[in-house]
C-alpha cells in the first residue's frame, strides 16, 4: 500500500535513544511543579544566551513590522522565494562562518546553499554524492539521527569507523582503512567519509593529525569528505576549532582534485540556539554540487523572514562577536559545573572543548561490559535517577557503558540538582544498598515492558 | 563493486536533467531577467506574465501585522516569545500552527468539511509536499498517473529525487480540457500491460494551469476509479482559496464524505503561496488520511519544517477568523475583477481563454496566430511573443500539453497599471497581425534569443547569472543588498 520507505523502520526512530524521550515526556522536571520528575539531559539545545538576543531585538525596533530602510519588506520577502537566497544573509553567513574559523579561511557566498536545517543538508549531499546502495564511513560514536538523515530516503548506507576510548576517541589511519576494507567484504561502493567536527557526541575537535589523515584517506581512494560543523561555534577552550578546509588550505590542496571533494555542512541551531527557525547549508568548492544541491534546496528552503531576521543580527558584527564570546564562556563555565559535578560522584568524562554536551565515562558502573549491561544501567539512571540521558550503544559506541550527557538546556538551578542526584545514586551504588530499597519498583517493571516494545513513538531525534 | 560507478565522481541524480531546469520553458525567463520591465526605468522592458504568484492582497495583511505586533517574535510586544518560539522544532509543528491552518482549510471549502490537526504534517512548500508524499506512497520505478496539461515542475518534484515515473495522460480543447475516465483508465491499463507499477493519481484542484475547478461528477468518477484500481489520489490543492467565480471549489475531501471510498488512499497537498501570497516563507502542507502515511511523513517532514518564527506569525494571522473571512472575500473578488479586465480586454482583439474560475493566470487560445499548427510553430509564435511582444508568457509544451497554441498567462503578480501596458501591447500585436498577415521575415530579424528545444547549453545555467524559476522581484532592495 505504502513505499517501502513508509512502512520500514530504518528511520531509526524506534531505537532506546527515543524512548527515553517518551519517558521524560512523561514525567518532565520542574522545579516547583514537579521537582522529582526526570532532567532532560538528552537534548543537544544551546539555551544559554537568549537573553542577549532579545536585548538585541528590543534595540533594533526596525525589525518591527519587516523594515529595511524605513520601508515595510514585508511584500518582498513574502515573495521572496528564490533558491540562491537572500543575498545579503548569505554574505552574513560567510562572514560568520570565517570569524569562527579566526578569519583564516574566506568563504565565497556563491558556495553556500541554504537549506532547512542541517538535517537536509545533510540528506541533499548525499543525493548529490552517492547512489543508493553505496556508502559513507562515519567515526564512531555518531549522532544517532545521521541513520535516518544519511539513509532513509536515499538509500546510501553508512559503515563504521570505529573509534576506541585507548586513544580518546581519535580518528586514526588504521581505523580508516579497516573500516574501507569492511566495506569491500560488504561489497559496498565507498563514496565517502562524513565527519562531524567538533565531534557530536564526544565534543572535542578534530586535531591536525586526524584532519591529516582522513585528507590522505580521501586522497588514496579518491572519494569525498563531508565535515558536518555544526558545533563549530561552541569551541570554548584550547585547542581551537581547525576546519578541513583550512588544513586543506594549509597544504595547497586547492588545485588538487581533492579540493572538489570536500563539503561542509553548517547550521545556525547549536551556536546561535534557533533551530526552529531552520537554518542550515552546505558549503562546497565543487560547482556541481552547489549548483545541485542548490535545485534540490527547493525541497526545503529557508523562510524569507527568517533569512532577513537573522541577517539583521548578524550583520551587526560588534554584536555578533560579543555574543560569540559571551556564549563560549558560558558554555566552558557549564562545563565544569558538570564535569565537576560528575568528578564528585565518581565519574569521568572525556576531556572537551566544545559542544554541548560531555561524553560520560561509567563504564566502572556496569555490572558486566557488555551492551546489555549499560542498558540497564541507562533505565536507572533515566527511571531511578531521573535523568534523560543519551547512552552511547545509540550513538553506535563500540565500547559500552559511555554516556552523553548534554548541559546547556537547562538552567544552573537544574543542573545542580542533576548533579545532586547522580552523586546520590553512585553513593547509593557504592554502599551496596539494595535495589529493594532505592528503587521504585512499579516503575521499574513498567519501564521494562515498554522498553522491549519497539514502539513507534513519535518524537524526532535531537542532535 | 561497480567499478564504472566508482569513477563517477558525483550520483547520476546529480548530473542527470531530472531537475528538468535545462528545459525552454527557462528561456523565457532568462530573457525576461536580462530585460525586466519596470514602468520607470525601464517601461520598454519584458512584463513578467510567467509566474503565478498572488500579489493583489498585501495591503491587507501588512495592516494586520501592524496591528498585531505581538505576531512576531522581533516587536517589543513580541519579543518575550522569541526563546520559546526559535528552540520549537518538533516536526508536530506548533499547535497553535496546526489548528489554524486546519481551520483555515476548512473555511476555505465553506466549513463543508473539518480537517483533523493531528493529520496535518509541515513541508518546505508544496514543491517539498509533493516530494513528500511520492516517497511515502511510492518506490522507486513505480508511476503515478498525472494529467496533461500540468504545472512543469511536477517532473522535478514529483520523481528527481524519488525515481517515480510520471505517466501523462491527456485532455483537450474539444471538452474544455476536462479529465475524462477513458482517458485515466486507457493511461492506466497502458502501464498496466507495460508491467509499470502504477500507485496512484495526482491532480491539482483547482487546475494549473488551466485555472479551472474540477466538478463535482468527474471528481467523483476520480475517486471511484482509484478505489476500484485501490490506488492513491493526492490532490494538490494550492489554488483552492483562488476560486473567484462559480462553480465554487469542490475539495476531495467533500466528496469521499458522500462516498464509499477507501480513505487510506486519499492525500491533500496544501500551502499558503498562491492563496495567501507567501511563497517565500515556505510553507507547505500534506493531509493525510492515511495513519501510516501520517506518522511516516510526519518524520520525513524533518527535511523541511517550516520555520518556527513562520509558524507563530500564522498561527495567529489565521487564526483571527475575522480577519481570514473578510481577506478571503476580498482577494476572491480582486482575482475576479482583475480576471475580468484581463480577458475582456484580450477578447477585444479576439483572443479567447478558456472559461475558468480560478487561479492566477488564464489559458489563452493563440491557435488562430500559429503559423504552423505545430510544436514548432507554438515556439516561434513564444519567441515573438517574448522577445517583440515583450511578454513572459508560458507556452503550453512546457505543461505537456497536447495540442500547440496554447498558453498561459499570470495576471495578479503586477498592478493595474502593468495591466493595461501588457493589454495594450496584446492589442498592437494582434492588431498588427490581422492588419498585415504575413510577418515572417520581420520577426525572424528581431530574433535575439534563438535556441532549438533540443539543445541545452550547460553553461547558460550557471548559479550567478541564472534566477531560479521561482525569480523573485528584480528590484527588491533585499536583492540590490550584494
Amino acid at each position: 500500500m505504502l513505499s517501502r520507505k513508509a512502512s520500514c523502520d530504518s528511520h531509526g526512530q524506534d531505537s532506546s535513544y527515543f524512548l527515553g524521550w517518551q519517558e521524560y515526556e512523561k514525567n518532565p522536571y520542574h522545579t516547583v511543579h514537579n521537582p522529582t520528575g526526570i532532567i532532560q539531559m538528552g537534548l543537544a539545545e544551546n539555551q544559554l544566551s537568549f537573553d542577549l538576543i532579545e536585548s538585541w531585538l528590543r534595540r533594533n525596533p526596525d525589525i518591527v513590522g519587516l523594515k529595511r530602510d524605513g520601508e515595510s519588506a514585508f511584500r518582498e520577502l513574502a515573495l521572496f522565494q528564490d533558491y540562491h537566497g537572500l543575498p545579503v544573509f548569505k554574505n552574513e553567513l560567510v562572514d560568520f562562518m570565517a570569524k569562527i574559523r579566526g578569519n583564516r579561511i574566506i568563504f565565497a557566498s556563491n558556495k553556500l546553499v541554504l537549506t532547512a536545517g542541517a538535517t537536509p543538508a545533510n540528506e541533499t549531499l548525499m543525493f548529490c554524492l552517492a547512489e543508493p546502495g553505496e556508502a559513507f564511513l562515519l567515526p564512531t560514536p555518531y549522532y544517532p539521527g545521521f541513520d535516518r538523515d544519511l539513509k532513509w530516503r536515499t538509500g546510501v548506507e553508512i559503515v563504521p569507523i570505529h573509534c576506541s576510548s585507548s586513544n580518546g576517541f581519535r580518528i586514526t589511519s588504521s581505523a580508516l582503512e579497516r573500516a574501507y576494507q569492511q566495506a569491500q567484504k560488504l561489497n559496498l561502493n565507498v563514496k565517502g567519509v562524513l565527519v562531524t567536527n567538533p565531534s557530536n557526541p564526544l565534543g572535542i575537535t578534530m586535531n591536525r593529525a586526524e584532519l591529516n589523515h582522513l585528507i590522505d584517506f580521501a586522497i588514496d581512494k579518491n572519494i569525498h569528505i563531508v565535515s558536518d560543523e555544526i558545533y563549530s561555534g561552541t569551541v570554548f577552550d584550547s585547542p581551537k576549532f581547525v576546519s578541513i578546509m583550512e588544513l586543506a588550505m594549509e597544504r595547497e590542496l586547492y588545485n588538487a582534485d581533492i579540493w572538489n571533494r570536500i563539503h561542509i555542512v553548517y547550521s545556525l541551531s547549536k551556536d546561535l540556539g534557533v533551530p526552529g527557525f531552520r537554518v542550515g547549508m552546505i558549503y562546497s568548492n565543487n560547482e556541481t554540487v552547489v549548483d545541485t544541491a542548490t535545485k534540490m534546496s527547493s525541497f526545503g528552503l529557508v523562510s524569507s523572514q527568517t533569512q532577513f531576521l537573522l541577517a539583521s543580527i548578524l550583520s551587526d558584527k560588534k554584536f555578533t562577536e560579543k555574543y560569540m564570546k559571551e556564549t563560549q564562556r558560558r558554555l566552558k563555565k557549564r562545563r565544569e559545573m558538570l564535569v565537576s559535578g560528575l568528578r564528585n560522584a565518581g565519574i569521568q568524562c572525556l576531556i572537551s572543548n566544545a559542544g554541548l554536551f560531555c561524553w560520560v565515562d561509567m563504564r566502572h558502573l556496569l555490572t558486566s561490559d557488555t551492551f546489555e549491561a549499560e542498558k540497564e544501567l541507562w533505565k536507572r539512571i533515566v527511571c531511578e535517577v531521573g535523568l534523560n540521558i543519551s547512552a552511547g550503544s545509540s550513538c553506535h559506541c563500540s565500547e559500552p557503558g559511555w554516556f552523553r550527557i548534554c548541559f546547556a538546556n537547562m538552567s544552573q538551578e537544574t543542573l545542580q540538582v542533576a548533579m545532586q542526584r547522580m552523586k546520590a545514586f553512585t553513593d547509593s551504588s557504592n554502599s551496596a544498598v539494595s535495589q529493594q530499597q532505592f528503587v521504585n519498583n512499579t516503575r521499574a517493571r513498567s519501564l521494562t515492558k515498554w522498553v522491549f516494545q519497539l514502539s513507534s513513538y513519535e518524537s524526532e531525534p535531537h542532535r | 563493486m561497480g567499478l564504472g560507478s566508482k569513477s563517477q565522481l558525483l550520483s547520476k541524480i546529480a548530473t542527470n536533467d531530472k531537475h528538468g531546469e535545462n528545459s525552454p520553458y527557462f528561456d523565457g525567463w532568462k530573457a525576461y531577467d536580462k530585460d525586466p520591465f519596470h514602468p520607470t526605468k525601464n517601461p520598454q522592458g519584458i512584463i513578467q506574465m510567467g509566474l503565478a504568484e498572488n500579489q493583489l492582497c498585501f495591503d491587507l495583511v501588512e495592516e494586520w501585522i501592524r496591528n498585531n505586533p505581538k505576531a512576531s517574535i522581533c516587536t517589543p510586544e513580541g519579543v518575550n516569545q522569541f526563546r520559546d518560539v526559535a528552540i520549537f522544532q518538533d516536526y508536530h509543528g506548533l499547535p497553535e500552527f496546526r489548528n489554524a491552518v486546519a481551520r483555515f482549510m476548512s473555511k476555505i471549502r465553506g466549513g463543508r468539511v473539518t480537517f483533523d490537526p493531528d493529520r496535518i504534517l509541515m513541508s518546505g512548500g508544496a514543491t517539498g509536499a509533493n516530494e513528500l508524499i511520492m516517497f511515502c506512497l511510492a518506490d522507486p520505478g513505480d508511476a503515478f498517473l498525472v494529467p496533461t496539461p500540468y504545472y512543469p515542475a511536477f517532473n522535478r518534484d514529483l520523481s528527481w529525487r524519488t525515481g517515480i515515473q510520471i505517466i501523462p495522460f491527456h485532455t483537450d480543447s474539444s471538452n474544455n480540457f476536462k479529465i475524462t475516465r477513458e482517458a485515466l483508465e486507457a493511461a492506466y491499463n497502458k502501464a498496466q500491460q507495460e508491467n509499470i507499477n502504477v500507485k496512484g493519481l495526482i491532480i491539482t484542484n483547482p487546475s494549473n494551469p488551466l485555472g479551472c475547478t474540477v466538478d463535482t461528477e468527474t471528481l467523483k468518477s476520480l475517486v471511484s476509479f482509484i478505489n476500484e484500481k485501490s490506488i492513491h489520489l493526492v490532490c494538490d490543492e494550492i489554488y483552492s482559496a483562488t476560486v473567484f467565480s462559480s462553480p465554487s471549489f469542490v475539495s476531495v475531501s467533500e466528496v469521499i464524505q458522500e462516498m464509499e471510498c477507501n480513505r487510506d488512499l486519499i492525500h491533500i497537498v496544501y500551502s499558503l503561496s498562491k492563496d495567501m501570497g507567501f511563497p517565500g516563507f515556505r510553507v507547505g502542507i500534506v493531509y493525510s488520511y492515511n495513519d501510516g502515511v501520517v506518522s511516516c511523513g510526519r518524520k520525513m517532514s524533518s527535511f523541511g519544517l517550516v520555520s518556527s518564527q513562520t509558524q507563530h506569525l500564522l498561527a495567529a494571522m489565521l487564526s483571527d477568523e475575522k480577519f481570514m473571512g473578510k481577506y478571503l472575500a476580498e482577494s476572491s473578488r480582486r482575482l475576479g475583477k482583475r480576471f475580468n479586465i484581463f480577458t475582456e480586454g484580450v477578447e477585444k482583439v479576439g483572443i479567447t481563454c478558456l472559461p475558468s474560475n480560478a487561479g492566477l493566470f488564464c489559458w489563452m487560445n493563440l491557435r488562430s496566430l500559429l503559423k504552423e499548427k505545430t510544436f514548432e510553430g507554438e515556439m516561434q509564435l513564444w519567441r515573438v511573443i517574448i522577445n517583440d511582444v515583450k511578454l513572459n508568457v508560458s507556452p503550453g509544451s512546457s505543461f505537456h500539453c497536447v495540442e500547440p497554441g496554447w498558453f498561459r498567462v499570470c495576471f495578479a503578480n503586477m498592478d493595474e497599471e502593468t495591466v493595461e501596458i501588457a493589454l495594450k501591447r496584446i492589442r498592437e500585436f494582434v492588431g498588427k497581425e490581422t492588419e498585415k498577415p504575413v510577418k515572417v521575415k520581420r520577426w525572424q530579424r528581431n530574433l535575439r534569443l534563438s535556441f532549438s528545444s533540443r539543445r541545452f547549453d550547460e553553461t547558460v545555467m550557471s548559479p550567478h547569472g541564472i534566477m531560479s524559476p521561482h525569480s523573485p522581484i528584480p528590484h527588491s532592495p533585499l536583492v540590490k543588498a550584494t
